[in-house]
């Protein structure tokens, strides 16, 4: 392959790489089902009320 | 036979490896020292054998003195190591600005601070010692801190590891030192912000592949089903690091036992795979790992959860796919083909969204409690330090395009922009984590002075306002100076000139440098009365009066 071939390929390919991964997060990140799961990851740091315990919780 | 006694008396496979790790790092000193090509190796290898001496024999005695079914007790948080890294990150803060302030003043005034007789003093020496104390000593060890913090608390597991994290951090200073006086003698494989020679890089490339073993390990290890939003931004700094940090430190020593190494790239890839490395030890050392501190303290500190956890999925990995191409941006103008340039160039108007969304995400974590702005100044200087992201992340992608960097390049407006990130992001953030920290692993209820974190965010504020202005004000004008011709097309400018009309900006900068420092002093007292459990002085005079009638002991 020369390098025109390798750049055309480098560039459609990559653009297309990019655009895909791109969606596939915002799919991932929007998706309703996934909307519960995400509310209970964001409450992980909450969990712990004192910080003056020096134990995991059970 | 040995190891089987040995396990008899209770050391655990950790500690034993980490001692083999010791004496392996002891024999190389006392060989380097007997067979040192160069003093300056020679200097370094007496460093490593007494550091490992004193490290081997430190394990030896915690070993002796430590009741066996104590040690690393999984029912427990890991906090000793987290409290190390609280004080090594306050010591290297103050350590690093003193030693920025120093440089500004002798680009100020060379005449009172150039010394011929004492080489170390050099602003050649000791900017890369200013430049390493502050990202990767100041901010290194708040990184290790925050996160042996942060990952056990939201996996609600103790870190892995048993001995490890203790490795890491004093590893990792034993790096710093090395780093440091390194500088200071002279020793440099001279590519910005990788300055450390070959065996310095070998001794972080072990220590970081344990940070990394000790991080993965307890993430494995939770007990919470979701890995929290903070901990992808720490693995892929951690990742990150190590890949960039081997890559761009590829070289071949001249000989075993001396400091000078050859890079395995030359010339334009040499340049390439250099900024490649520095722009992403800015993209996911002094970025994607502050933000895993954003991710945690602010939600912690204003008691709401993040604003977005969708946003911070979408922020997460927009951002570590787009960053990795920024670094072509530091080479417009030079052999690199354009269209690297140009990628570079693109790649780094793109991260703007990512980064203004990571931004958005914090700010509006306070939705609600607006007030806290106001009433509590640990939250005010964590918001602070977002809004200065968003600023340093807008200005970023402004400079990387090819028609303003020829403008912007090699001035001080590169210095302003670094500094509005390091100072007001980096800077702050930590300063938000150390004071959220000191409180709760020396559990106390409060900070010792509310009062004192005020004066210390006032005094840092003026001094970053100082700094930046005068910078831009001194990095457009040379700038301009540079490229202006007269009528016969001849430059304007001598590059004294340029030099000289800097003078005024530069006491300015010194000032706010000043300042910063002044606040960093007075976080570190701050911190330590918090520490030592000092009441603070408001509730002091609640505190209700002996009664009349008891005797004093006699």
């Amino acid at each position: 392959m020369n390098y025109e071939g390798l750049s055309a390929f480098a560039q459609t390919g990559g653009t297309v790489y990019f655009a895909a991964i791109f969606l596939v997060v915002l799919v991932y990140a929007l998706w309703p089902r996934n909307g519960a799961r995400f509310k209970r990851a964001a409450e992980i740091p909450m969990k712990e009320k004192e910080h003056s315990d020096d134990r995991p919780l059970a | 036979m040995a190891a089987g006694v040995s396990r008899a008396q209770g050391a655990d496979p950790s500690t034993l490896t980490v001692g083999l790790i010791l004496l392996v790092v002891l024999v190389f000193g006392i060989s380097g020292a007997a067979n040192a090509v160069d003093p300056r190796f020679g200097a370094h290898a007496w460093m490593l054998t007494i550091a490992a001496f004193a490290w081997l024999a430190g394990l030896l005695i915690w070993h002796e003195e430590s009741e066996p079914g104590q040690r690393f007790d999984k029912t427990y948080y890991e906090e000793g190591v987290v409290k190390a890294g609280v004080i090594a990150t306050t010591l290297w803060g103050i350590a690093g600005f003193l030693v920025g302030l120093i440089i500004a003043l002798q680009l100020t005034f060379p005449n009172l601070f150039y010394f011929p007789d004492w080489g170390w003093t050099n602003f050649g020496r000791m900017r890369p010692l200013h430049t390493s104390a502050v990202i990767f000593a100041f901010g290194g060890n708040a990184l290790i801190a925050t996160s042996f913090y942060v990952v056990q608390r939201t996996c609600r597991t103790r870190l892995a590891g048993g001995m490890w994290p203790w490795f890491v951090f004093w590893g990792y200073q034993l790096f710093i030192v090395l780093a440091g006086t390194g500088y200071l003698m002279g020793i440099s494989q001279s590519k910005e912000y990788a300055e450390p020679e070959w065996y310095a890089d070998l001794w972080l490339t072990i220590v970081w592949v344990a940070y990394l073993a000790v991080f993965v390990a307890t993430l494995l290890r939770r007990k919470e089903k979701h890995i929290y939003v903070a901990n992808w931004f720490y693995l892929a700094f951690i990742v990150t690091i190590a890949m960039l940090h081997i890559v761009n430190n590829i070289s071949l020593p001249a000989s075993v036992f001396g400091a000078k190494s050859y890079s395995l790239f030359s010339g334009v890839q040499s340049a390439l795979i250099q900024w490649w490395y520095g722009h992403n030890a800015v993209g996911f050392f002094l970025t994607a790992g502050f933000l895993a501190i954003m991710y945690y303290f602010i939600p912690k500190r204003v008691e709401r959860p993040v604003w977005s956890y969708r946003l911070s999925i979408v922020h997460f990995w927009s951002l570590i796919f787009i960053y990795i191409w920024a670094g072509p941006h530091h080479l417009h103008y030079t052999a690199l083909p354009q269209w690297a340039q140009t990628l570079g160039m693109t790649f780094s108007i793109m991260l703007w969204m990512p980064s203004w969304g990571g931004m958005i995400n914090g700010l509006m974590t306070l939705s609600g409690a607006w007030d806290k702005l106001r009433t509590d100044p640990v939250v005010r200087m964590l918001v602070v330090s977002v809004a200065f992201y968003g600023m340093a992340t807008f200005e970023g992608p402004a400079m990387s395009i090819r028609e303003v960097n020829a403008l912007s390049h090699y001035t001080d407006w590169g210095i302003g922009h670094v500094h509005s990130g390091a100072l007001g992001w980096v800077g702050f953030v930590t300063f938000g984590a150390l004071y959220c920290l000191t409180q709760w692993v020396w559990k106390r209820q409060k900070l010792y002075s509310n009062a004192l974190v005020e004066w210390h965010f006032w005094i840092a504020t003026l001094g970053i306002v100082l700094y930046i202005t005068s910078m831009w004000v001194s990095g457009i004008m040379e700038g301009l100076m540079w490229r202006a011709y007269n009528e016969f097309g001849f430059l304007s400018y001598s590059f004294i000139e340029t030099v000289s009309a800097k003078h005024i900006s530069y006491i300015i900068r010194a000032l706010g440098g000043g300042l910063y420092l002044i606040g960093a002093l007075i976080m570190a007292y701050n911190l330590f009365r918090t520490a030592r459990g000092d009441v603070p002085a408001e509730d002091r005079k609640n505190v209700p009066a002996a009664p009349a009638n008891l005797q004093p002991a006699e």
